[in-house]
């Protein structure tokens, strides 16, 4: 018995020391220091001496105040997720209900599973850049397509439209993200207790009915998941609107986006690392503040559900006190 | 009452058929732009300028030759890409799976301010932080190297997350018992006893961070100058330049090189791949 005497706790340290240094090195310290120079005129290729602003958040309030593609890049980037995220949520929804209904017992659902998933895994950048040149001007593949179902008689130009240039950024980031987006549903309505169901079909329930009042009150955890993520992946949205049109911004700024800003401001032109810093900073705020938010949301998750179990068991004392 | 069960059972027919006919849709959806982008690279420019074909013609070796003609390098791209994935993805899995064991198996006095921690910066998006990051790789005069891209995964909260779940689902502390008994080192325990339970979770952990590096754009893109060390995803945005304008057959040969590789990887491994997405979502 003496083995117990043993104190193995320091190996816990020991064993986690290689992440924290890595950490601190590679992600603290460079978090730190885009912060610092923020509020510095650090700007130019060849690097000099860096000052902190008279004004220490001039940087920032240059952004917010009057810095007009700082603010486009904002809005581009909250449309172009919305865009995304709704159509997006919504096919994976109506294809959840179909592949998981029992009724409707819908064939080669594997293979359904891996074929509306597989854009997610191809390089972004390489879908850009095929997505472009699919809708080349004046012949490229779609023109064609169109031509010959007549739906144009000229070639468009569909990169030089605002609207379409955002529509067709958005229907990628759609196209590649919906299939993951409906396996995490799908997986989520396999965790909902089977008892739910059954119990909703001995009521009679339609599957609709099922659907509206069984699968998605249960599924709305997940729901919220996803919109969280998604959120905090769609602020970082670079590979898409970077690549798709050049020059990157689209046709006046319409798919300029946060990310593609800080990269312009940083590493093109005046090489700004000051306006681009402080423009992480606000991405990194917004972040921080929407991940606050999904680990508020998902604490209440854990208390609402011990209720609902406690009421649950309630409700079954109940009825066995009954039924005795 | 047959005459109702009848009706119904021909509206079922009826949206089961409208069903099979919109996912069919949605898989050609997924399936045609890549089908286009592997027959194009087969067919001359002057074919692709002529319209729209399903299939393949024989202009495979002159789009090569062309493409391989002008600053694109496909093999050393796919070296380069290779090279930091892999090694990245060593050190994401293992040393993941070391922080994951100490959080699980030790009793210390900060593991759980530590967990804590990390979920906090589990979310943490890369690009927040970029503008530093190469401002002090600058200094250190490691842009145009590999290391900036590999060891920052040493430091993988997310899964470390993932790797401290499975080992609470899985591992009985009997085992590092028994493992101390017979007078194992710790270090020796966790590579030779743990590290073979983890398997399958160090298995889908390690896909999902090799195809993330591989994908990864951002990163390369701004510490990468030199074009003897890009990666496919740099390489990529050249195809968009002046050089490849009009020569179509080449873009779309370029374009298919770059996504063969996960092609591939994807239909080797595509139930492991699905069952990883699956689990990501559960997992909270």
């Amino acid at each position: 018995m003496r083995r117990k005497g043993v104190n193995y706790s320091k190996y816990g340290y020991i064993f986690s020391i290689p992440f924290i240094i890595a950490f601190l090195i590679f992600s603290l310290y460079p978090t730190l220091y885009t912060a610092f120079i923020g509020f510095t005129d650090m700007k130019g290729v060849i690097p000099k001496q860096v000052h902190i602003l008279d004004n220490p958040f001039g940087n920032f309030k240059d952004l917010i105040l009057n810095n007009v593609s700082f603010k486009q890049s904002l809005v581009n980037t909250f449309v172009l997720w919305i865009a995304n995220f709704i159509p997006q949520i919504g096919l994976a929804l109506l294809l959840t209900a179909w592949f998981t209904n029992k009724r409707l017992n819908i064939k080669g659902q594997g293979a359904f599973k891996v074929l509306l998933y597989m854009p997610n895994i191809i390089t972004a950048s390489t879908i850009a850049v095929l997505f472009s040149t699919l809708f080349a001007y004046p012949m490229g593949p779609v023109n064609s397509l169109f031509h010959a179902l007549g739906w144009s008689d000229a070639p468009i130009q569909f990169l030089q439209d605002k609207n379409t240039a955002r529509g067709i950024v958005s229907f990628i980031q759609f196209w590649m993200w919906y299939g993951n987006t409906m396996i995490i549903l799908i997986a989520g309505v396999m965790g909902i207790n089977p008892a739910l169901f059954e119990a909703a079909a001995i009521d009679g329930a339609s599957g609709t009915q099922t659907f509206f009042r069984v699968t998605l009150p249960s599924l709305r955890t997940i729901l919220l998941y996803s919109l969280v993520t998604s959120m905090i992946g769609g602020l970082q949205m670079f590979d898409i609107p970077q690549l798709f049109i050049t020059p990157a911004g689209g046709p006046d700024n319409a798919t300029l986006t946060t990310s593609v800003f800080i990269y312009g401001q940083a590493f093109k032109g005046a090489y700004m690392y000051n306006k681009a810093a402080a423009a992480s900073m606000i991405m990194f705020l917004i972040a921080a503040v929407l991940s606050a938010l999904l680990f508020y949301l998902m604490r209440d998750r854990g208390e609402a559900k011990l209720r609902k179990q406690l009421k649950l068991q309630q409700k079954a004392a109940k009825a066995a006190a009954k039924g005795v | 009452m047959a005459k109702i069960e009848r009706t119904a059972t021909v509206s079922r027919g009826i949206n089961k058929t409208i069903i099979y006919v919109v996912c069919i849709g949605l898989a050609l959806l997924s399936i045609l732009p890549f089908w286009v982008m592997f027959v194009n690279a087969t067919r001359s420019t002057a074919e692709i300028q002529s319209g729209l074909s399903l299939i393949p013609s024989t202009h495979l070796k002159t789009n090569w030759d062309v493409l391989t003609s002008k600053s694109f390098d496909p093999l050393k791209g796919f070296l380069n890409s290779f090279i930091i994935s892999a090694t990245s993805t060593v050190c994401a899995v293992y040393f993941s799976s070391l922080t994951a064991y100490g959080l699980v198996v030790y009793n210390w006095k900060w593991r759980q301010t530590f967990f804590t921690f990390i979920l906090c910066v589990m979310m943490i998006p890369a690009q927040a932080s970029a503008i530093g990051f190469y401002q002090f790789m600058y200094q250190l005069h490691w842009t145009n190297s590999f290391l900036p891209l590999i060891l920052p995964a040493i430091a993988a909260p997310a899964i470390v997350f993932f790797m401290r779940q499975y080992l609470l689902a899985t591992l009985s502390l009997e085992i590092v018992e028994a493992a101390r008994i017979d007078g194992s080192g710790e270090f020796a325990t966790f590579n030779k006893i743990i590290i073979p339970i983890m398997m399958p979770a160090v298995a889908t952990q390690a896909i999902f961070a090799f195809v993330a590096s591989w994908n990864n754009l951002f990163m390369p893109l701004i510490l990468l100058t030199d074009k003897s060390k890009y990666t496919l995803p740099v390489m990529v945005s050249l195809l968009r330049g002046d050089i490849y304008k009009t020569e179509f057959g080449s873009i779309y040969m370029g374009l298919a090189l770059t996504a063969l590789p996960l092609f591939v990887i994807y239909f080797l491994l595509s139930r492991y791949i699905i069952a990883g997405v699956a689990l990501g979502g559960v997992k909270e």
